[in-house]
């Protein structure tokens, strides 16, 4: 039932490239510009990157019932640090690279303990950070927008590595990673029985806590590379714009690629065409002159067209009125 | 005496404590602070914030959230600039449509949720996306309001016989609060909105309309948040596709300081009241502090957040621990309800 979930994120995916194919020229051309590669599909998955790495680390959490609304926030507050110590002269790369992701992993760390220790509900336990987070990156950069230049940093959002931008790069790794953590260990079994029913897991002998602390854990590095991108990308920090409203982009991306917000099974590769099927759909709007704001409810459309697809209420109802019409006719 | 000292408001008196503890040190450290115009102006520079918490209250009382009410700011202030300026519509017939508005689109999103079982939090996302990107298709402008009707609304006031002036727009605040405060204590449906909090099977169960009180919370925070809304539009004198950006977290943010649990079931209008309250007295500290920036708010409202939601789990455990230990008495009444709590 849920695999059908992810089917349906192709087919959206699938549709709107059928629909790209005929109706916007040049689409699916990819051409060689001093050995890097070119063309709308490749700025499709570079722009959807970011939101794709959150989504990665999302994935997790829902699967396990929960819920990570600070991944913008603390987005924001690695990106800061990233661009205040880039400003700085002298400080080494391995510093300025790490020390966010650090400090991401710390506030990964402070979500994992409310929701696993303390027992709060993930979405008020992460709420504070989303609400005190974007506070705490102004902090950081004293409420100034922070340029850089640092070679090194302005790399990752826009370096190429084998043909392709390498931030790509860092999310297939990441993408690999967990595949490989989740799929060839039995720790994705955990996670999904955890979020089937924390107490039943906990009885059988699951070190349920350990397992909702390190995925909010793997959310916070997760979060920390997307805000090193955020930062790069513009060669700034933006403590109150960057990854303003991500977290939201990455849990659609989620709910998109068939994992129910009701906790359990999770579907990576789902997760991933789920943040595609945003991306394509917002830049075929733009490449057909659409202006912004006409995204927005596009979005909105996406997400009810979900909501209906996803439930079995609406199935069942729009199976009877199939049935009904058969018979009729 | 057993009613006032009732521990289940344990967390509103920890809500009003708060508010004194920042009031009063607040006050000492600034001159001028415990002025009725201070005091009074908290009601006014956080009408629409406290209107839409009320709406905001329902829903999570209900075990609901809605992320909506931010955008539906900027939609219905888009809207009520649009017909009022644009069209030159009055805008007494223009506050009725805009109203209806705000309660079809709760309508819409509350029958997504119920009938069709979709979790609270993506629907009402879709609404938000929804409800900004309508906004901004009607204008990416801002459009100001000149409307002799708005100004005249805006400087009318009541002044108060100790000083300070009860604004117009403090005054629907409160008429919002008082009338949110009746529906949730007085009448059939605030008891159902308790009891679907507290189990929405059980409520089925004892023949509560389950369904239309959950559709009716939706239309109750979409008509909130419409007042909003326009009271926003009325407080700027104009509307900009980017209002209310955030809002959400803050309407949220002031029912959890208010107690109200986010699972729903338990919480207070009343809390909620001087959630906002707390809010605003934070606001204000920082402007008459001066120096510290804006983003102080952001940390001192999620540290006030934490200390809120630590106290009530603190709260519920103790709750949970007198409970268990009559129910290890076979003899104990109820047990059978607290193994849902556990």
């Amino acid at each position: 039932m849920q695999r059908s979930n992810v089917l349906y994120a192709l087919i959206a995916l699938g549709l709107i490239l059928v629909f790209d194919f005929f109706f916007t020229p040049g689409f699916f051309t990819l051409e060689i510009k001093n050995g890097h590669l070119f063309g709308s599909l490749v700025d499709i998955v570079f722009r959807a990157s970011p939101v794709m790495i959150m989504a990665v680390g999302m994935t997790l959490v829902i699967a396990t019932k929960g819920i990570d609304i600070s991944v913008g926030s603390v987005a924001a507050i690695a990106g800061a640090l990233a661009a205040v110590l880039a400003a700085k002269a002298g400080a080494p790369l391995w510093l300025v690279v790490s020390a966010p992701l650090v400090l991401a992993l710390v506030f990964g760390a402070w979500n994992g303990i409310m929701v696993a220790l303390f027992g709060i509900q993930p979405i008020v336990a992460t709420l504070i950070l989303m609400v005190c987070g974007r506070g705490i990156a102004e902090l950081i950069t004293d409420g100034k927008v922070q340029t850089f230049t640092n070679p090194g940093l302005e790399f990752v959002g826009n370096g190429f590595f084998s043909g392709v931008p390498f931030f790509i790069t860092v999310v297939l790794l990441v993408v690999l990673v967990t595949w490989l953590a989740t799929r060839r260990t039995a720790l994705g079994l955990f996670i999904e029985s955890v979020g089937i029913n924390a107490r039943a897991s906990t009885v059988t002998g699951l070190p349920t806590k350990l397992v909702t602390f390190s995925v909010y854990l793997a959310t916070g590095l997760c979060a920390g590379l997307a805000g090193l991108f955020y930062s790069s990308e513009i060669k700034a920090s933006d403590p109150s714009n960057a990854g303003l409203f991500t977290e939201l982009d990455a849990i659609l991306a989620v709910v998109i690629g068939g994992t129910s917000m009701d906790g359990g099974r999770f579907f990576l590769g789902g997760t991933l065409v789920g943040a595609l099927v945003m991306q394509s759909l917002t830049t075929t709007i733009l490449t057909f002159g659409v202006p912004v704001e006409g995204t927005l409810v596009l979005k909105a459309g996406v997400v009810f067209a979900i909501c209906f697809l996803q439930s079995k209420e609406f199935r069942q109802g729009l199976f009877q009125l199939f049935v009904r019409t058969r018979k009729a006719s | 005496m057993n009613r006032i000292f009732n521990p289940r408001y344990i967390s509103v008196y920890a809500t009003i404590g708060v508010f004194l503890l920042l009031y009063i040190s607040s006050g000492l450290a600034f001159p001028g602070f415990f002025g009725p115009e201070v005091f009074f102006n908290f009601f006014t520079d956080n009408a629409f914030l406290g209107i839409i918490a009320v709406g905001m209250t329902f829903v999570i009382l209900t075990g609901g959230i809605d992320l909506s009410v931010g955008s539906m700011i900027s939609l219905s202030g888009m809207m009520t600039a649009t017909m009022v300026e644009k069209m030159g519509m009055p805008p007494l017939a223009v506050f009725p449509l805009v109203l209806l508005v705000g309660c079809l689109f709760g309508l819409g999103m509350g029958a997504l949720i119920h009938f069709y079982k979709a979790p609270p939090f993506i629907v009402t996302l879709g609404g938000m996306f929804l409800a900004r990107g309508i906004g901004q298709l009607i204008s990416l402008q801002a459009i100001p309001i000149y409307n002799p009707f708005f100004t005249n609304f805006i400087g009318f006031g009541i002044p108060l016989p100790f000083g300070g002036t009860l604004t117009s727009l403090a005054i629907i605040f409160i008429v919002v609060f008082l009338a949110g405060l009746y529906l949730a204590h007085m009448t059939k449906f605030g008891r159902t909105v308790y009891a679907i909090g507290g189990s929405s099977v059980s409520a089925e169960l004892m023949g509560l309309p389950v369904g239309r009180t959950k559709l009716l919370v939706y239309v109750l925070s979409g008509f909130c948040s419409a007042l909003g809304g326009i009271v926003y539009t009325m407080y700027t004198s104009a509307a900009y596709g980017l209002a209310g950006l955030g809002v959400e977290l803050d309407a949220i943010a002031a029912v959890v300081i208010g107690g109200t649990l986010i699972t729903g079931g338990v919480g207070f209008v009343a809390g909620t009241l001087f959630g906002v309250l707390i809010l605003g007295v934070i606001q204000s500290f920082i402007t008459f502090q001066g120096s510290l920036s804006s983003w102080w708010t952001r940390i001192a409202i999620g540290l006030l957040l934490l200390g809120f939601i630590l106290l009530q789990k603190l709260f519920s455990r103790i709750k949970v621990r007198a409970k268990e230990a009559p129910a290890a008495n076979p003899g104990a009444v109820g047990s059978q309800g607290q193994a849902r709590m556990s």
